[in-house]
């Protein structure tokens, strides 16, 4: 390879090639464009014309220029030009290639194993012996074999799921005697590196591999303020990085699948990112495991445990409906104590146990209707927890005082008992310690923990199996007893501090945490973690996939809680005890990421920006690209581009370039549209406007626009209502938003709307719109569609989401709006009038005129009395269109414009008149 | 070439918007053979002029007798003396009238004859009389001379370069039609205009051209051939003589309204990538007008 600046060639010989230009250049130089022979009659009047100049025989300078240049990029291109060139010194003696191999490796461990595939090649080839070491196992000296050994062996290697544990022994481990190092190191600074790179350093050159990808990682999620608390983060901080964390566990139908998606975001220059995903608690229980999508490394997985999951509690309050204080309340410490640890469920009984709750408190509820009883019943076959709090009413009533209640752990005593009250002798008793086959067994007991006033249980046989909590009496404080797979717990005390202050201690808090009302909200302590053997039940590789756990051993949980992290002997995963589960991951919750710091006399490869790059495609592209626009250019000097294209080489010859040099930026396209759109709003909202729907007759559109504007200046003559000039709408096009009221004349042929136009027309009724579809027929469609009008009104109405439609009753709010009507002639008198039908409980309030009707207004106001056309004015005001005869004409015409006004007066009024029913009312209120 | 059957019916079709073709003559002259041109006095013809008193000599049978059972009188039913006139069309045939500019445009000859049947067609059912210059078609009325001159029109092409108007055969004091692309000499023109002149024949000259010829638009370096290639020119920027070529064309137009406007005659220029209506129109009207 030959190399001048940052450039080598490959075959730098085919260089020579370039000395061969100057001879084109002479031999293109002397060659003129050929001419074109055209048959022309014009040319009697051309005979006797001569040229102006003569310097065109010869090829211009430019194109010579161009085709040089385009044969140039060739040669360049075939001699295999690269950039950034590699040029390497082979090493000497034998080589040993060190792996971290841990979980830091496993994203691009194919490209590791590529590296070190290459380098055992080279060595073998240069005949240096090989030793390969992954650094996650235990320390051994490593041993030099011959490199083909190696090359097979080496297929088999996989990272380990843990960081590089040893690296001291590994320093110790070394061999005596020179030999070159190559590091394919992760990227991280683990314990005790610097050590080992100084021990390889005495022993001879070491180069280092490091990816210069960003290395990624995930904490394990912890949860706050009713979301899932999830941090990721990065190995070396730059620009913003965005990536995404999926949630993942079992479905519904027990298959595994992402249950939730949650975007992370670093900020430039940060090296953590954080983010909440709130989820419903039926999902957030089945998550098992937190990924970033895309990373293949077990760091990237954060293995869910109990800690995670929140049950679910229903808390019934037998003195429901009380007024009375917070504090005093029955449940308000039992809401305090549970609330951050559990999602509470409220409602009655019977609703909360259909949401299938973990435990059921019921606090100082005496008896249940046998329809919660066998539902509870049920329900604690299945292994539900009743935990029941005793207070005055169980005390009063005679719930399980003769015989075995189902739903109580014992028999209970007639009253209770009150001690170190005002009327009764002895001191407030105090708890005795738990006894060993406790549920409590261990916890502290608090001294100031006093108890006044408890029920008492029935003495029997079991009574001291089943208490769980005594008094220092001996009397039963908590007692227990199994029902099915459930189980019913009984605090002989109220769960407010009124007979007790054991809901004021935090010892209330761990006796509700020990019998599983509540979870751990964080992680285990060593206290809880030893005695006990943790058996993995899935454990996790390095590049994150979740394996089951076969025939691995179990883990002491001294071990366990001595742990820092995971290792050798404790894979990352999933770990059971007796009845939870921990989870061990890669990344805890305080692991940061440092990335390991190269001293300048080790060669980092791989980190560099310069990358070797072949130029090759670039320079020939280049010179295929010239020679088109030589192509161009030739016929355009030989005037065999046509004069249509005279300007068009220009445009071509860019183009050209901008597709060789750089993707095209891609435009902002103004849309020409835009524009009249917002004129178009500017216009319909800057005034009250009526408006018609364009039929595309341009016949009845022109009456329709006449008949808006004649009851327009009605409406601006008699009432408040003013509106501007009407507008024409083409409902495929136009935005319906801006007009109250939507003159729709149909007619036979007229095109049927669009999907979109019919989405847009259901928007626009829904949201308060009003059409009046008019037939002009005279002939309602009540006949079933005879017109072919009404067929077509059918078939337009057909996909609109209009209610059900009645002839207008003679109490509807349309009748007096302004004026009072019955009628509502257009041209024609007999037509009649469709609206929303009333609702069917409307009734007739004593001594009103009309029913006590729907609110609203109706979306669409149908008949057949071609209003526009009596309506109709021409610019000078005068009606367009005859109406009836005569006298009486002139009156139908005036009826049907008070129609029109009524019409609008509904549109913009709404019920308002409807709501004079209760005037009667209002008055006798305020006559009060 | 092939001027194919179609010819005549695209003519015709041409032809049937425009209104029957009343040429006036402008003489009573030797010419005068009973047409359709109302001569504002009695005569022999077919449209009505007036009764008059029946004279003595009057034969019986000229005696309108529904008019005469009117009156007591006897009237003669007199009509209008009519004329036909002799229209002779001399369409060039020559081998540059066969340029076309582009595929998509028709040749000038195509469009030459297309034309000058038409305005045969008109001419004819006005009940002129129209023939081709040459000995092949004199002219006759009827819609028989219709296809003699289609067949002339569809005949062979001249062997010469560019034409010249062929005198032969047109009647004195009639009319003339020369359509060509008179990119010729002019001398030939000249001198059929000044034997016109001398012979009481007035008309009127269409010249067709190609949008090509009134455009050139070539550039580059081009060897120009007549269409026989008897003549060539060649250069080396084509677009250089753009504007030289363009003044010399508007001169020849120049030189040809002249030429028309001192003998009486009409000029247009006609392009092919025009419509052929509005040629044909003003053909008609160059008929019409007292020239």
């Amino acid at each position: 390879m030959w190399v001048i600046g940052p450039i080598g060639f490959a075959t730098p010989w085919l260089l020579l090639g370039l000395i061969l230009l100057p001879v084109l250049w002479l031999i293109l130089r002397a060659v003129p464009p050929a001419p074109i022979r055209r048959r022309f009659p014009g040319v009697a009047l051309l005979l006797g014309l001569t040229d102006d100049e003569t310097e065109t025989d010869k090829t211009p300078w430019w194109l010579l220029l161009l085709r040089a240049l385009a044969v140039g990029a060739a040669i360049v291109g075939f001699a295999g030009p690269v950039l950034n060139p590699d040029v390497r010194e082979p090493g000497q003696g034998p080589l040993l290639v060190l792996f971290d191999g841990g979980w830091a490796d496993a994203r691009d461990w194919p490209r590791r194993i590529d590296r070190a595939e290459a380098l055992i090649a080279e060595a073998g080839r240069a005949g240096r012996s090989v030793a390969v070491v992954r650094l996650t196992d235990q320390p051994e000296t490593p041993v030099f074999q011959a490199a083909n050994a190696w090359a097979q062996r080496l297929v088999g290697f996989s990272p380990r799921p843990y960081a590089p544990v040893d690296l001291a022994g590994w320093a110790t481990a070394l061999p005596e005697g020179g030999f070159e190092t190559f590091w394919l190191s992760d990227g991280l600074d683990h314990p005790d590196r610097a050590a080992l790179l100084a021990a390889l350093e005495q022993r001879g050159p070491v180069r280092a591999f490091e990816s210069p990808r960003s290395l990624l990682a995930l904490r394990p999620a912890g949860f706050e303020d009713g979301a899932v608390q999830l941090s990721a983060i990065r190995l070396a901080s730059g620009a913003e990085q965005q990536v995404e964390v999926s949630a993942r566990g079992l479905d519904p139908a027990g298959v595994e699948r992402e249950l939730a998606r949650l975007p992370l975001t670093f900020a430039p220059d940060a090296t953590e990112a954080t983010g909440a995903l709130s989820l419903p608690p039926e999902l957030r229980n089945r998550i098992t495991r937190f990924e970033i999508a895309g990373v293949r490394s077990a760091g990237a997985v954060s293995l869910t445990d109990d800690s995670l999951k929140r049950r679910k509690i229903a808390i019934i309050d037998g003195q429901a409906g009380r007024e009375g204080l917070l504090l005093l309340s029955a449940t308000h410490y039992l809401e305090q104590a549970l609330a951050p640890v559990a999602d509470l469920l409220e409602g009655s009984l019977q609703d909360v146990l259909l949401a299938s709750p973990d435990v059921v408190i019921l606090a100082d509820v005496a008896r249940l209707a046998p329809q919660e009883q066998d539902a509870m019943l049920d329900w604690l076959d299945r292994g539900g927890l009743l935990l029941r709090f005793a207070g005055p009413r169980l005390a009063a009533s005679d719930v399980a005082r003769t015989e075995d209640d189902p739903l109580m752990p014992v028999r209970l005593r007639e009253g209770g008992r009150t001690v170190g009250g005002a009327m009764s002798w002895g001191e407030p008793k105090a708890l005795a310690p738990f006894p060993a086959d406790s549920p409590f067994n261990g916890l502290a007991v608090p001294e100031e923990v006093a108890v006044t006033a408890q029920v008492l249980a029935q003495p029997g046989p079991e009574l001291a199996q089943r208490s769980i909590a005594t008094l220092a009496d001996g009397t039963p404080l908590v007692t227990r007893r199994e029902v099915g797979q459930g189980q019913v717990v009984l605090f002989h005390v109220t769960a407010n501090a009124e007979w007790s202050s054991l809901p004021l201690s935090g010892l209330f808090v761990q006796m509700l945490e020990r019998l599983a009302v509540s979870t751990r909200p964080s992680a285990l302590d060593a206290a809880s973690l030893e005695g006990r053997i943790w058996v993995p039940q899935a454990v996790l590789d390095a590049f994150g996939q979740v394996e089951e756990a076969e025939g691995l051993p179990g883990v002491d949980g001294a071990d366990l809680a001595r742990a820092t992290g995971p290792g050798p002997a404790l894979l990352p995963g999933l770990y059971a005890g007796d009845d939870r589960r921990l989870a061990i991951n890669v990344i805890g919750a305080e692991t940061e990421l440092s990335p390991m710091d190269w001293p300048a006399t080790v060669p980092v490869e791989g980190m560099e920006t310069r990358v070797e790059q072949v130029l090759t495609g670039l320079f020939l592209a280049a010179a295929l690209g010239l020679l088109l626009i030589d192509i161009l250019a030739a016929l355009w000097l030989s005037g065999r581009l046509s004069r249509g294209l005279r300007n068009a080489p220009a445009a071509v010859l860019a183009l050209a370039i901008a597709v060789q040099m750089a993707p095209v930026p891609a435009l902002a396209q103004s849309d020409p549209s835009a524009q009249t759109n917002d004129a178009f709003a500017i216009e319909a909202t800057t005034e009250v406007r009526l408006a018609h729907v364009l039929t595309g007759d341009s016949r009845v559109d022109d009456i329709a626009a006449a008949g808006m504007r004649g009851l327009g200046l009605r409406l601006f003559e008699r009432t408040t209502i003013e509106p501007g000039d009407a507008m024409a709408v083409n409902i495929e096009t136009d935005e319906l938003a801006f007009f109250p009221f939507l003159y729709w004349p149909v007619t036979a042929d007229q095109p049927l709307p669009s999907a979109a136009a019919y989405a847009k027309l259901n928007k626009y009724l829904r949201t308060g719109g009003m059409i009046l579809f008019d037939t002009r027929d005279a002939d309602l469609v009540r006949g079933g569609g005879t017109t072919p009008e009404g067929r077509r009104l059918q078939l337009i109405a057909a996909p609109l989401d209009i209610p059900p439609l009645e002839p207008i009753p003679a109490d509807h709010v349309l009748t007096r709006t302004f004026y009072l009507l019955q009628d509502f002639p257009g041209r024609h008198a007999n037509g009649g009038l469709w609206v929303e039908a009333a609702p069917p409980d409307a009734e007739q309030a004593e001594g009103m005129p009309f029913r006590n009707l729907n609110d609203g207004v109706t979306p669409v106001v149908i008949g057949g009395n071609d209003w526009a056309s009596s309506w109709a004015v021409d610019a000078r005001g005068v009606p367009m269109f005859p109406v009836g005869r005569g006298y009486a004409g002139e009156r139908q015409r005036e009826i049907a414009y008070r129609f029109g006004i009524n019409l609008i007066m509904h549109v913009l009024t709404g019920n308002y008149k409807s709501d004079q029913v209760h005037v009667p009312a209002l008055l006798e209120r305020l006559g009060q | 070439m092939s001027l194919s059957p179609t010819l005549r019916a695209r003519a015709e079709g041409l032809g049937q918007s425009l209104p029957p073709l009343l040429a006036q003559a402008e003489h009573l002259a030797a010419t005068v053979i009973l047409g359709e041109h109302g001569r504002r006095r009695a005569g022999m013809g077919d449209e009505f002029w007036q009764y008059r008193p029946a004279h003595a000599g009057d034969s019986a049978r000229m005696i309108d007798w529904r008019r005469s059972g009117r009156s007591d009188a006897h009237f003669v039913r007199e009509r209008e003396w009519q004329a036909a006139q002799s229209v002779t069309i001399w369409c060039d045939g020559a081998r540059s009238m066969s340029f076309t500019g582009d595929r998509a445009r028709p040749a000038k000859r195509d469009r030459a004859a297309l034309l000058s049947l038409a305005l045969a067609v008109l001419l004819i059912r006005g009940g002129e009389r129209v023939g081709l210059a040459g000995e092949d078609a004199p002219p006759r009325s009827g819609r028989a001379q219709l296809d003699r001159l289609t067949l002339a029109l569809a005949g062979a092409e001249a062997e010469a370069d560019y034409g010249a108007p062929d005198m032969t055969g047109i009647v004195a004091h009639g009319r003339a039609v020369f359509v060509s692309d008179f990119l010729g000499d002019l001398q030939g023109v000249e001198a059929a205009l000044a034997r016109a002149a001398d012979r009481g024949v007035r008309g009127a000259l269409l010249q067709i051209l190609d949008p090509a010829e009134e455009e050139f638009p070539f550039d580059g370096r081009t060897i120009f051939e007549s269409m026989g290639g008897t003549l060539t020119h060649e250069t080396l920027r084509a677009g250089e003589l753009r504007t030289r070529y363009l003044s010399r064309l508007a001169d020849r137009k120049a030189r040809l309204a002249d030429l028309a406007r001192a003998s009486g005659w009409h000029f247009h220029c006609h392009h092919t990538g025009e419509s052929a209506q509005s040629a044909l129109l003003w053909l008609f009207r160059a008929m019409e007008a007292g020239g």
